[in-house]
């Protein structure tokens, strides 16, 4: 159970990120965060596990205050968040196994792990996991010599590593064709079918929206405009939610 | 419309007037720069300049490489100075040899003669020399014979006592024999090349191993996130400098026990040690450090851990120390044994001595870090756990002790320099100033915040690398000659740290410019922050580093080959040498080395540039 309440966020420039934001979200749920660019989709799931402090407000999952955590505490907390992110943030020029195995790094020994070295159980599991989203034969290949799909489903991979209980999906889809875009939330889908795992995703296409999603929150201009299930987003709401002009292409 | 354009024509004319006014000011720095620069383009033209440099030219451009073993010929005349009395004696020379006729046979001083030789070795060259009874001889001519082994050349005859009886005149003719070989300026300048290009491999080497770990203290990016509140940064401080005054005994008290193992010579002990201690450590760290953690550990757990750790930190310095000694004894030993490979056992030896001479730095260090970290997590656990206004209080008191220790540290440091001498000054009032400076602090900063530390260790690092590298590294290796001598140690030292400082500020842009992507994610994974400079920073950086590395090892090879003039070794000195000796042929042959030898440089760290980036 991921409780937000007031949630605020202001950069640096008085900017409004993120305006009182308060939404619950059920351990298991596929929770969609939609709204344009700009509207504070991935501060809200950077605040999440802390990549962006947060100026005001509370995020409590499972009983604990994230908010309140300290740097160590937090770093436990995050191995129990996986992040996939739009521009797949691998690191480039590392092996794919490295970067999957990278997801591992809050539970391994800090001091063994600066020389590369992994418990066996844990590149095990990294080639169960390149075997779960299908790139277990480009394990050893550079991180930046596989396609976008592929980059992505290393990122997936690299997530599920940390065994999570949320995975926060900052538009996972949004550098990728739509083919490879419906492979992709359905790798996620898999996730919180099968392994129970919480997710929540911004993503610009309602229709993916519509496709996977239990439920949506929306944002506009850092305020919480929706919070409701896909089916309830009708004309009116989505002209709420992306301004008066816009029109519904999918 | 017609103010519109008056305006745009008084605009325009400004503009003129301002113009003109620039070019006026330029014209004044330009003629101000040649008056200070004493440009005088007529002693460009002075003849004797010009004869001056036509000969330097010359030399440059005969470089002094090869050389032939000489064969001489020196033939005597018989020479009257000033004519005698009685006429010069008859004295027909022996015409089946080479032989002298000096015309007229005998004269006055400064009155010029002619000189033939007959029968000398075709085209050779010599000197002729005027050898009075004392026997020291005094070049007066040159020959230069023809192709029958004929010359004729006119010389002044120079001012000596009158001497009665008769003198000599000796032309001496020199020809090569046998092959060319390399002379002995060609010899020591490729001994003295060879240490120049190891001099500069050296000081890149020691440089980088630096500069890698200070380049990310000095970037931005990564350092800009680090924050702690103000009860953990003064902890932590107070830490190091407890540390540091501790580890002085226990480096001590390591070195003795090193040093007693080594004048009994108990070296199977020492081996005993060199091997158990590590595998103690070893074990030690394993179990205090395990290969995943899926709880929280408890206080006892951790505890332990410490402890353990710590034991694990003694056995393995004590073990680095031990390894010293048996590097130094095992050199020397090699160095009686080996022969030519001497270099090999004198090398070990100095490894040797370099780790004993790092183990305390080391202990120093260790134990300022220990303790810093060990305080400083105290210091968030007091922030983070106790109330507010307890938090505070404990603030009040840990900022001000801090604050009179750090400052009566550094007024302790300016003691050491200027000798003030005067605890009042250097001690007591620093402390009380560090005092209220630091409860001040306390009183203002809420106790939760978290200050931006990480920016304040930024700020110190790049003030302190663009001090170092404003500084040449020609003069840095005054100071490294009055500490290890003349010679290329001082001048690999003084590139060294030169190369520490240029490499870290070049370092750290690059991981200024790295892409903050992959490392969020891997931060997001739970990663520290060590595992997030090793997994998401490194790989990013590594092309940028090896570029700017084979860079500076350009820079230094060039920087090598003039640090010698300053006393840092290398071919520099030899250089500088024949410059003043004005042996031009000599400095040629070093000018040709330091050229190819750059060239080369260039061309390899450009090819190895373009194969790894």
């Amino acid at each position: 159970m991921l409780e937000i309440t007031n949630l605020s966020k202001v950069y640096e420039g008085n900017v409004l990120a993120l305006d009182r934001v308060s939404f619950k979200a059920k351990q298991g749920e596929f929770m969609a965060v939609i709204g344009l660019s700009g509207s504070g989709k991935s501060t809200l799931l950077r605040c999440i596990n802390r990549l962006v402090e947060p100026t005001d407000g509370q995020i409590v999952w499972n009983g604990v205050d994230i908010t309140d955590a300290s740097q160590d505490e937090m770093r436990r907390i995050r191995r129990k968040i996986g992040m996939v992110f739009q521009h797949f943030n691998l690191v480039s020029r590392s092996r794919v196994l490295t970067n999957v195995l990278s997801g591992r790094l809050g539970y391994v020994n800090p001091v063994m792990s600066l020389a590369n070295r992994f418990p066996k159980e844990d590149v095990e599991m990294a080639m169960r996991q390149m075997a779960r989203v299908g790139i277990t034969d480009q394990a050893f290949k550079r991180a930046d010599e596989l396609s976008g799909g592929q980059q992505q489903r290393v990122g997936i991979a690299r997530a599920m590593m940390q065994e999570p209980e949320m995975i926060l999906a900052d538009e996972p889809v949004a550098s990728l064709d739509p083919v490879l875009a419906h492979s992709i939330m359905q790798y996620l889908e898999k996730i919180n079918k099968e392994d129970g795992v919480t997710i929540i995703c911004s993503l610009h296409f309602l229709d993916l929206v519509h496709r996977y999603a239990d439920r949506a929150i929306a944002l506009n201009e850092g305020k919480l405009m929706f919070d409701g299930t896909p089916a309830e987003i009708d004309d009116e709401k989505f002209k709420e939610i992306y301004g008066k002009e816009a029109e519904r292409v999918g | 419309m017609s103010g519109e354009q008056a305006a745009v024509r008084k605009r325009s004319l400004l503009k003129s007037i301002g113009l003109g006014f620039a070019v006026l000011l330029g014209l004044v720095i330009y003629a101000y720069g040649f008056n200070v620069t004493k440009v005088n383009f007529e002693a460009t033209r002075s003849e004797v300049r010009l004869t001056q440099l036509t000969r330097i030219l010359r030399a440059l451009a005969h470089p002094a490489i090869l050389e032939y073993e000489k064969e001489e010929l020196d033939v005597e005349a018989p020479f009257y100075l000033p004519c005698p009395d009685g006429g010069v004696p008859e004295t027909p020379p022996d015409t089946s040899g080479p032989y002298l006729v000096a015309t007229p046979p005998c004269g006055d001083a400064k009155q010029i003669i002619q000189i033939e030789g007959y029968n000398f070795w075709p085209n050779t060259k010599g000197p002729i020399n005027f050898i009075p009874p004392s026997g020291a001889k005094l070049t007066i001519g040159n020959l230069a014979t023809d192709a029958n082994g004929y010359f004729s050349a006119k010389v002044e005859l120079p001012k000596r006592q009158p001497v009665e009886e008769a003198q000599t005149i000796r032309a001496t003719a020199r020809r090569n024999v046998g092959l060319p070989r390399f002379s002995d300026t060609a010899l020591t300048t490729w001994d003295k090349i060879i240490e120049t290009v190891f001099l500069a491999l050296l000081a890149t080497t020691f440089g980088t191993a630096t500069a890698i770990p200070v380049s990310f203290i000095a970037a931005r990016n990564l350092m800009s996130t680090v924050r702690k509140p103000l009860t953990s940064v003064a902890l932590s401080t107070l830490g190091w400098l407890l540390g540091i005054a501790l580890g002085v005994p226990a480096a001590q008290w390591i070195n003795q026990v090193g040093e007693s193992l080594y004048e009994q010579e108990r070296h199977l002990t020492t081996l005993a040690g060199v091997i158990v201690g590590p595998l103690a450590a070893w074990a030690l760290a394993r179990w205090a450090l395990p290969q995943e953690e899926l709880k929280r550990p408890t206080l006892v757990q951790r505890s332990g851990r410490a402890v353990a750790l710590v034991v694990a930190a003694v056995c393995a310095i004590i073990s680095l120390r031990l390894v010293s000694n048996l590097a130094i004894a095992a050199g020397a030993s090699l160095v009686e044994n080996l022969g030519s490979l001497a270099f090999l056992g004198s090398f070990v030896a100095q490894l040797g001595d370099s780790v004993r001479m790092i183990t305390p730095l080391v202990v120093v260090m260790v134990c300022g870090g220990a303790l810093s970290g060990a305080s400083g997590g105290l210091g968030e656990y007091v922030a983070n756990q106790m109330p507010a206004g307890a938090a505070k209080s404990v603030n009040l008191i840990v900022a001000a002790v801090t604050g009179a220790a750090l400052l009566a540290a550094i007024g302790a440091g300016i003691n050491w320099f200027y000798q003030i001498d005067d605890p009042m000054l250097v001690r007591w009032t620093p402390a009380l100033v560090g005092a209220v400076l630091g409860f001040i602090i306390a009183l203002r900063a809420s106790p939760r915040q978290a200050l931006p530390i990480g920016a304040v260790a930024y700020t110190i690092a790049r003030t302190i690398l663009n001090a170092v590298r404003s500084i040449e590294p020609l003069v840095m290796v005054i100071v490294f000659v009055v500490w290890v001598g003349i010679g290329p140690f001082a001048g690999s030292l003084a590139l060294a740290l030169h190369t520490v400082a240029a490499l870290a500020k070049l370092y750290s842009e690059q991981v200024e410019s790295i892409l903050p992507g992959p490392l969020e994610a891997v931060q997001a994974t739970g990663a520290n922050r060590l595992q997030t400079i090793v997994y998401a920073v490194i790989p990013q950086i590594v092309p940028p580093y090896i570029s700017f590395t084979m860079y500076r090892w350009d820079i230094n090879v060039r920087m090598s080959t003039i640090i010698g003039f300053a006393g840092g070794g290398g071919i520099g000195f030899l250089l500088q040498q024949n410059i003043n000796l004005l042996d031009y042929r000599g400095a040629s042959v070093q000018m040709l080395a330091i050229a190819i030898v750059v060239a080369t440089m260039d061309y390899v760290s450009s090819a190895i540039r373009k194969r790894y980036v």
